[in-house]
């Protein structure tokens, strides 16, 4: 039976999908700016960053609405709390898009420190993993949630061998390349955090469809 | 730990079934909700654990209820006794006619306890056990209808505590309360199962995850789903369970 709340749903549904684009897009453009060192592109993902907030909040509203006029239970009410928690991840994973901004702010003007190879590597990983997050919210797909709670190892590894590199090749070597590769080692650390966010968006979507909490429990995926 | 334990219950009303091979066990002094759309068999099911269709024609039951390990349709069973441990409060209200005193000690009188310093004793205890003593002391000899809805409903679970039951039936207690009277009857409820078991039929589903340790969806004289409370209200296992609750049964 269709149901009036459905369409409340739908409504849902496709204000998620909507800001996951756009967080999406956000990561792109910074890490655009970074290779193309281009302060522009960099304040354009600041000023961006103000609709994905704005939609935050009119998610989060839109969800206390529906769970004060409607109470509802079972697969609604998980649907509902999950998406006020997944639009928050969405929200910090733009926030990540504007840290990535400000580290280009930082070094536009200073010349480059090193070609960048595992960094856009980190970057494309964390774009897709953001966009699978999505799907998966979308379809209710939870294999695809489950996959990629497993490729957060991966991101772990590119920050570490970013890491290793500005470390040992440049900082211990030159003291004065330090405030660049800081701001490269920071780059990498925002694109490892929004890895994490998208897994934390993955095992939302786990709740929501099965009711399973994996969360602090990856032993039992 | 189960105080009642049903296996295998079957109760057709001439060849109708209104149960379909129902087994559960019911903690002790915990709350347990029967919900599920009007005519699914909650109602009956609440009433074949006191017997209390017994009293309509043309009833087979098969399988066992047991309530503390002694089976409630083995021949013999005292039901007067049986109907004291497992106490029925109603839908409406439903004191008699009688003084507010009168309606508590009834249930005292029908058990041959006659003196007049335990009467006043269990009176006064019980009508404090659902708060109502300070609201009637000084109209015991009232006419209990002059309550309001609330209060006689309060009423009425002081008439069955009076007798110390185990088990309490609730058959929709709370339908003709308004919202802040039903408020007060699941706080009573809260502080009842501190000494009874309680079992509630209800229509209302947030009264239901309110008050209630264990539900059980039941649709068609089955019980589709019995778990706890929060389990059944979150992440129901049964979609049968998951439609009713989301409202795209039907």
């Amino acid at each position: 039976m269709q149901r009036h709340f459905d369409e409340e749903l739908a409504d849902l549904n496709k204000e998620i999908l909507r800001m996951g684009g756009l967080t999406e897009e956000s990561i792109l453009k910074s890490v655009e700016a970074l290779k193309a060192r281009s302060a522009d592109q960099a304040r354009q993902v600041i000023t961006d960053d103000k609709q994905i907030d704005q939609m935050e909040l009119a998610i989060d509203e839109k969800c206390l609405d529906l769970l004060a006029l409607h109470q509802p239970m079972a697969i609604d009410l998980r649907f509902i709390t999950m998406t006020m928690k997944i639009s928050t991840d969405l929200e910090r994973i733009a926030d990540l898009a504007v840290d990535i901004a400000q580290r280009v702010l930082e070094i536009a003007d200073k010349p480059q420190l090193k070609p960048l190879i595992d960094i856009p590597k980190l970057a494309t990983l964390a774009q897709s993993m953001v966009k699978e997050a999505i799907d998966a919210f979308v379809r209710r797909d939870v294999e695809l949630a489950k996959k990629i709670i497993l490729r957060d190892t991966e991101a772990d590894n590119l920050r570490n061998l970013v890491q290793s590199e500005l470390i040992t090749d440049y900082i211990a070597k030159d003291s004065s390349t330090a405030p660049r590769a800081v701001a490269l080692l920071l780059v990498a650390r925002h694109l490892e955090r929004i890895c994490d966010h998208t897994t934390n968006i993955a095992e939302d979507v786990i709740f929501m469809v099965e009711g399973k909490v994996v969360k602090h429990h990856l032993d039992i995926l | 730990m189960s105080i009642i334990e049903v296996n295998k219950l079957d109760l057709f009303y001439g060849n109708f079934q209104a149960l379909n091979d129902i087994t559960l066990g019911i903690e002790k002094q915990k709350i347990t909700a029967l919900i599920g759309p009007s005519g699914c068999g909650k109602s009956t099911f609440l009433r074949s654990l006191n017997r209390m269709n017994d009293l309509i024609d043309d009833v087979r039951i098969s399988g066992s209820v047991s309530i503390d390990g002694r089976d409630i349709y083995q021949p013999g069973t005292d039901l007067l006794a049986l109907r004291k441990k497992v106490g029925m409060v109603f839908q409406r209200p439903n004191p008699f006619p009688l003084s507010i005193y009168d309606n508590v000690v009834y249930g005292l009188r029908v058990h041959g306890i006659l003196d007049k310093k335990i009467m006043q004793e269990k009176l006064h205890w019980s009508l404090e056990s659902v708060h109502l003593w300070d609201e009637v002391k000084d109209k015991l000899d009232s006419n209990a209808l002059a309550l309001s809805g609330e209060q006689q409903q309060r009423l009425c679970i002081a008439r069955l505590a009076v007798v110390e039951p185990e088990v309490l039936l609730m058959d929709e207690p709370c339908s003709a309360l308004d919202p802040v009277a039903t408020a007060k009857i699941e706080d009573l409820m809260h502080e009842l199962k501190k000494q009874y078991t309680i079992i509630i039929v209800t229509h209302n589903m947030q009264q239901a995850a309110r008050v209630s340790d264990y539900t059980g969806y039941f649709l068609l004289g089955e019980l589709v789903e019995f778990g706890g409370t929060n389990q059944i209200f979150t992440s129901p296992k049964d979609s049968r369970t998951e439609d009713y609750l989301t409202g795209r049964f039907g």
